[in-house]
């Protein structure tokens, strides 16, 4: 039997060989026929030399979330050669290089093995050595597209346009695809490849195949980013870099000069400063990082609470504690972030799902930042931030930016009594001057220590704990301003899950409904929680919390705002470093419902 | 209004709110010097930032310039913090006070490299090698030997602040005593008005922990050991100047807005142009242990970090939804990458 567009391919090579341009080939053609197709990329800490992995699913109903098992798996790395062909499903097909000396190694009986000397391949398209190296994975694409029935106009399309701004490598590159692809045609005799793709023609139109950081990058761009200061941290850089490139671009004015400043700073305590001063004095001012930036901003995190001022990490979460598993994905930072610095904290966090999240939550971080004076923290991570997801085309925003509660020299002019931490309007939120406003009663003196409300020096009880209760109200304000939660399907079971989780709880709904349970799912996107995830939990016959890290720590969050839900939810965690996988929820809530 | 109109404004618009520090403190006497360079530059205090660090120090800012916005930050953060406001306003003059325990401790590397930026700002270490704030302890400028009130004695080597300001390509390093109006308000003057960081470390002594015999940053100790390099007056373009001029060369030095800075040096041959000449100067009087004040290293050819990032003239602040939003084309150029 033939299976059409729902597959995995997983490909085994070594960092630094070139194979990201071959997979990226692979999977933009895919997506060019109109399928639902995802990337995952699975990458070691290192520069060179070690192994990393390439997962494409291809999914009819759109499914996107890691698959635990592997239909095709290409073997070109001799140190995990062994490992790759035990990776391969039962009835999969194992495609590897048959130049790789493996001791040990035997072809398995119940996988259909393809061994290839992709040496004798390459060495009919260039004489180069070095070209040769580059060029061996460009030939596993033809082979493999030519197996799967990928259109080679399709194919040859995606090579151009792939390398449009490097025109002298198409022609190799190509040649190499096509005597992948003739090796294949002539030589593998496998009469019924049992895994095929059928173009699903304009299925894609209207959509991007993405990855969650250059979407990141946008958003802050077409938001109005005017301030970025950051220190290289895996798997957050690419935001930096994608911004830093397409503020180049975008954003000049008319004399060639920037309309942004892009500070790469000494270490994360100067790059949080950085942005503190940049809030501080009116711009729109960002900084992304991952986990043990995180922790060194905890300091300034405390500051912009309680002075107010405007500023937005962008965590994209790796694995922790310490360094963890810095290439790898986890959703470990929620209570870090939400609670980050010392004494009473609480931040609005913002939780992307998509790319396109990432796009938005990009542009509007910078108006809640403002709006409510204080810092946001968005938690992206390295599965959404550094993996390629099928998306709907971004549109940018209609509503103008949010510049918050700012008075210049004209509002002064109306108001003279002017104080800096003064609640005239009832809502926790206080207005500002910018440094540099040309009015006598502008200024005031910026401090962490504790203030009234002209923000003067005080030690005062009364005046301290009236501030930390309009901090609290402030917070209260915050609530209806944040992305709410949203719920999918009907059903007396509960999920809950947030962030890079969403695809594969969809997922795991559709796997219920086979089996005729039917469920209704709540997407977390902001903290501070809303009551309505309170009148969610108890209105399902029970809940389960979805997360990727090892303590539940969006359950106790929940479970510190209403511990009387206690006896409705139940928590689910997946903490080992890979992408949330359906299977690996639906096999969790089987066991404990006792579902077949 | 511009930065430098000057008309309407008396002394008075310049101080600030009351002092809370020890009586005698060093730092209310720099605090002194400052509103009387910034009263005498004519910078409008409504274009000035002041920010600092944490320390007793970096209190002072609440104590000058009471129309300008402060910011108080956190300990050892001023110098990135500089980098910030800088960018979002250029149009900003800004002045920084730090301790040395602000800025040759906890922010030393923040120290450095906001100097290798070049963030257009007047840098003011109020130098007492101990840490006030927190009740004496030492700090990485004090002496080798210097003894602690306690009689506990400081094996480690000293920071020397100018020598690291010239190392990481500071384009103004100068050091002043803070007893010493004559020489530390046209210091700030021309400070004021140099286009990059200008990095003055003064001596403060602190009189509650660090003004005792066996301490090399008391009043006594510095007014016996100081050795003034040159002394230096200000001349505002529209007026003339008219300096005590004393015996020695005097030559003139164009600051960027044309102003021009008159230098007396009192040592004949001594080129603070130079850097070798800079280095050599600061190092013998170490190993005299001589404080060596006066303006040190001056060059005023460094790019700042608004050249460096070509930041638009317009300040970032101020630009508008237009100016901050590429239009939608843009989103449909980019994205077709990704179709
Ligand atoms: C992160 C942090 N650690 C420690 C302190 C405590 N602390 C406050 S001021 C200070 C030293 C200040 O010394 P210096 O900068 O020389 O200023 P001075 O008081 O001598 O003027 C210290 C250690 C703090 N405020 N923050
Ligand atoms: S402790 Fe020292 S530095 Fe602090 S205010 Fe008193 S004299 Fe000044
Ligand atoms: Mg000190």
């Amino acid at each position: 039997m033939n299976t059409v567009n729902n597959f995995v391919i997983n490909i085994g090579t070594l960092n630094g060989s070139g194979s990201q341009s071959s997979n990226n080939v692979l999977v933009r053609s895919l997506f060019h026929m109109g399928l639902p197709v995802c990337g995952k990329n699975l990458f070691p800490s290192n520069i060179a030399g070690l192994p990393t992995w390439f997962a494409i699913r291809i999914s009819a109903k759109g499914h996107l979330s890691r698959k635990q098992e592997n239909d095709i798996v290409i073997g070109m790395n001799a140190a995990t050669l062994i490992k790759d062909q035990i990776n391969t499903k039962k009835g999969g097909v194992f495609i590897y290089n048959s130049d790789l000396k493996v001791p040990l190694f035997q072809e398995r009986e119940d996988v259909t093995c393809i061994a290839i000397s992709f040496k004798e391949i390459v060495d009919t398209v260039t004489p180069s050595v070095k070209l040769k190296k580059l060029l061996t994975n460009m030939v596993y694409v033809g082979v493999v597209a030519q197996l799967i029935d990928i259109d080679k106009d399709i194919l040859i399309s995606t090579v151009k346009k792939l390398f449009s701004d490097k025109p002298q490598v198409i022609e190799s590159n190509i040649n190499a695809i096509e005597a992948g692809w003739n090796y294949s045609h002539s030589q593998i005799n496998i009469s019924n490849f049992p895994f095929k793709v059928k173009s699903l023609k304009d299925a894609n139109k209207d959509k991007i195949l993405i990855d969650g950081n250059t979407a990141s990058a946008l958003g802050l761009l077409f938001g109005g980013c005017s301030f970025m200061a950051w220190y290289p941290i895996t798997p957050s850089s690419s935001v930096a870099e994608n911004f830093h490139a397409y503020a180049e671009k975008y954003r000049k004015d008319k004399n060639g000069k920037n309309n942004f400043a892009v500070v790469q700073a000494e270490d994360e305590l100067a790059a949080i400063s950085m942005v503190l001063g940049a809030g501080w004095s009116g711009a729109r001012a960002v900084t992304p990082t991952s986990g043990p930036g995180l922790s060194l901003m905890s300091e300034a995190a405390g500051f912009s609470y309680f002075a107010e001022i405007p500023a937005v990490i962008w965590d994209v979460q790796r694995v922790g504690p310490s360094t963890g598993l810095p290439t790898r994905t986890m959703q470990g930072d929620l209570t870090s972030a939400y609670y980050l610095s010392h004494g009473d904290t609480k931040h609005i966090v913002l939780l992307p799902s998509s790319p396109e999240e990432c796009f938005e939550f990009g542009q509007t971080c910078f108006d809640l930042a403002e709006r409510l004076q204080t810092l946001v923290i968005v938690l992206s991570d390295l599965d959404l931030g550094m993996n390629f997801w099928i998306s709907d085309n971004f549109k940018t925003s209609k509503k103008p930016l949010d510049r918050g509660k700012v008075y210049g020299e004209k509002e002064l002019e109306n108001n003279p009594h002017f104080a800096r931490y003064a609640d005239v309007d009832g809502d926790g939120i206080t207005y500002r001057t910018l440094p540099g406003t040309y009015h006598p009663q502008a200024a005031f003196f910026t401090r962490g220590t504790g203030h009234d409300e002209k923000a003067n020096y005080s030690e005062d009880n009364l005046i301290f704990k009236k501030q930390m209760d309009r901090l609290t109200r402030k917070l209260e304000t915050a609530k209806p301003l944040l992305p709410q939660p949203i719920a999918r399907g009907e059903g007396s079971l509960g999920l809950i899950a947030y962030g890079s989780s969403h695809s594969a709880v969809v997922e795991l709904q559709d796997l219920l409904s086979d089996i005729k349970i039917s469920s209704r799912y709540l997407r977390i996107r902001a903290l501070p929680i809303v009551e309505e995830v309170k009148k969610f939990i108890e209105k399902q016959s029970m809940t389960y919390i979805i997360e990727q890290n090892r303590d539940a720590q969006l359950c106790h969050l929940i479970l510190s705002e209403w511990p009387e839900l206690y006896h409705k939810i139940k928590s689910i965690v997946q903490y080992d470093g890979l992408p949330l996988s359906a299977d690996y929820l639906y096999e969790k809530i089987n066991k404990t419902e006792n579902l077949s | 209004m511009s930065q430098f109109d000057t008309l309407n404004f008396t002394r008075q618009d310049y101080v600030g709110g009351k002092s809370t520090l020890c009586t005698g403190c060093g730092h209310d006497t720099i605090t002194n010097n400052i509103i009387n360079a910034y009263f005498q530059s004519g910078v409008n205090p409504y274009s000035v930032a002041k920010l600092s660090g944490i320390g007793c120090s970096s209190k002072t800012p609440n104590y000058f310039l009471g129309l300008s916005h402060g910011f108080n930050s956190l300990h050892g953060r001023m110098a990135p913090l500089s980098v910030g406001v800088s960018c979002a306003n250029r149009s900003l003059n800004l002045i920084g006070v730090s301790g040395d325990g602000d800025s040759a401790s906890i922010g030393l590397g923040g120290f450095v490299h906001s100097l290798r930026r070049n963030v257009p700002m007047v840098y003011i270490i109020e130098n007492n090698g101990v840490y006030g704030l927190t009740k004496g302890q030492f700090s990485a400028t004090a002496d080798e030997d210097a003894t602690l009130k306690t009689g506990e004695s400081n094996p480690f080597s000293a920071i020397d602040l100018c020598a690291l300001a010239l190392e990481a390509g500071c384009g103004f390093v100068a050091r002043s005593f803070s007893g010493d109006a004559k020489q530390l308000v046209p210091l700030i003057d021309a400070a004021i008005r140099h286009k990059g960081t200008a990095v003055i470390d003064v001596i403060s002594p602190c009189v509650t922990f660090n003004n005792h015999e066996g301490s090399t940053k008391s009043y006594n100790y510095v007014k016996d050991h100081k050795l003034v390099l040159q002394e230096l007056g200000f001349i505002q373009p529209q007026q003339e100047i008219t300096v005590d001029y004393e015996a020695g060369e005097v030559i003139e030095v164009k600051l960027h807005d044309d102003s021009i800075l008159t230098l007396k040096k009192l040592e004949n041959d001594y080129d603070f142009k130079d850097p070798l000449k800079a280095r050599q100067v600061l190092f013998e009087s170490q190993s005299r242990r001589e404080i060596l004040t006066g303006l040190i290293y001056f060059n005023e050819q460094k790019q700042s970090i608004h050249n460096h990032l070509n930041l638009s003239d317009k300040p970032l602040r101020d630009l508008s939804e237009a100016e901050l939003r590429p239009p939608q084309e843009a989103l449909s150029e980019i994205l077709d990458q990704f179709s």
